[in-house]
């Protein structure tokens, strides 16, 4: 007997939420001929034992991505430690301040 | 759960590849960066993890096997229930490592077709029998905790969906662990006939555990560039040192031998030593001529054409 040709159901991309509040967090991926049955699938493979509250599955082929060659587009031209809290000294100033004051009150 | 692969040996794994993208890809790994599906990669890297990451799902499914015959029979609701989770959390493992080798560019269904063929293979223990209740708790104690050794040691590799997919399974390999010590335990304590059927049951897995990890590497060039790849993280042996450090005195402290009068730590050298497990039978057994290798291949293949209908129903969604 030959093996039947299986089709090679389309791809679905899985996010499990494990509390209401939280961030959708990608998990892998399930075979899938329609998006209901990718969620009955995702929930027995990605649900099968920590807390879940909430599953998406999205088709593959619907997700538009960055390529990693393109990294270089997350650089920044110019220093932008303006945007930083890192980027704003205010305890040193503050400090000087301080120290002028008490030099002003001991004189 | 999983055994070593052996890599197969070819005369140039490196030819007509690009330099200056190899010297990037490998200062990548280097940096201790994950490799990702569409970013550059040797085709001797390719093919080395497709290998892998496919026997290792074929393991997966296979090794469902040995440990789903005992079902009917589990002593008791509860090991039924612990026992039926584990089953299923194996072809679960199967479905994550697929979806990952799949990610290098070959199908699941070439996959599965390639393992009903017998081209490809999958971990040797598997196509040993399961004659008794303590023969599921010593592979559920021993083998996988060989799997977790091995798992835990390919998760610092370098491909990411690998990587994964591997921390998924070692979490639920945890569980499998614990049932299967639980399982053991509770036959060493039990009565001296539960003790002689776990000795025997021991006895019996005992070869397959030690070829478990594969047979030692030969050092070559080869090996080298899968070393600094990180496809291969640890040896065969360092691997097989590992379990043996951890599990021996385990065993022993439940009043078990161990059968082999050579198996003794070496207190010099920190190393096991150990007879010769009979790499020959390994690897007859390896090419199909294990004890139930043609009965594993037949009852995967049932289970496979007996599902067409139901895949063929899916397939066409109200």
């Amino acid at each position: 007997m030959t093996t039947p040709a299986d089709t090679q159901w389309e791809l679905y991309e899985v996010f499990h939420q494990k509390a209401r509040g939280e961030h959708h967090v990608h998990v892998g991926a399930v075979h899938a001929s329609s998006p209901a049955m990718a969620l009955v699938l995702a929930k027995e493979q990605y649900a099968r034992r920590l807390a879940c509250v909430n599953l998406w599955v999205v088709r593959a082929r619907d997700i538009t991505a960055s390529d990693y060659a393109d990294a270089d587009m997350f650089e920044h031209a110019t220093d932008k430690s303006y945007r930083e809290a890192f980027g704003y000294r205010v305890v040193k100033k503050v400090r000087g301040i301080e120290a002028r004051g008490e030099h002003e009150a001991e004189s | 759960m999983y055994g070593t692969t052996t890599f197969t040996h070819v005369t140039d794994p490196l030819a007509g590849e690009d330099p200056a993208k190899l010297a990037e890809f490998e200062a990548r790994i280097g940096r201790g960066e994950k490799i990702e599906p569409q970013d550059w990669m040797p085709r001797e890297y390719r093919r080395q993890l497709i290998r892998m990451i496919e026997q290792h799902a074929h393991s997966e499914i296979m090794g469902a096997l040995p440990e789903g015959k005992w079902i009917p029979h589990a002593p008791g609701f509860r090991r039924k229930l612990a026992l039926v989770a584990k089953v299923q959390d194996e072809v679960g493992h199967a479905q994550l490592l697929y979806r990952a080798a799949e990610t290098l560019g070959k199908s699941r269904e070439q996959m599965i077709d390639d393992l009903l063929s017998g081209k490809s293979k999958y971990s040797n223990v598997f196509n040993y029998p399961t004659p008794t209740w303590a023969d599921t708790a010593v592979i559920a104690w021993l083998i996988d905790a060989g799997a977790i050794i091995n798992q835990n040691t390919n998760a610092q590799g370098s491909y990411g969906p690998y990587c994964r997919a591997l921390k998924r399974i070692c979490y639920e390999e945890s569980f499998h662990l614990k049932y299967g010590y639980d399982s053991v335990v509770t036959l060493a304590a039990g009565t001296a006939r539960q003790r002689a059927m776990l000795q025997d049951a021991l006895n019996r897995w005992w070869r397959p555990i030690m070829h478990f990890h594969g047979p030692p590497d030969k050092v070559s060039a080869h090996t080298e560039i899968l070393m600094r790849w990180k496809v291969k993280i640890k040896s065969n042996d360092a691997m097989r040192q590992e379990f043996l450090d951890q599990y021996v005195p385990k065993i022993w402290a439940l009043g078990l031998s161990v059968p082999d009068p050579a198996l003794r730590k070496d207190p010099a050298t920190g190393l096991w030593e150990y007879s010769d497990p009979d790499w020959d039978e390994f690897k007859r057994v390896i090419n199909g001529d294990g004890p139930c290798n043609r009965e594993r291949l037949a009852v995967r293949r049932l289970a496979h054409e007996d599902g067409a209908w139901v895949r063929a129903a899916l397939s066409r969604p109200a």
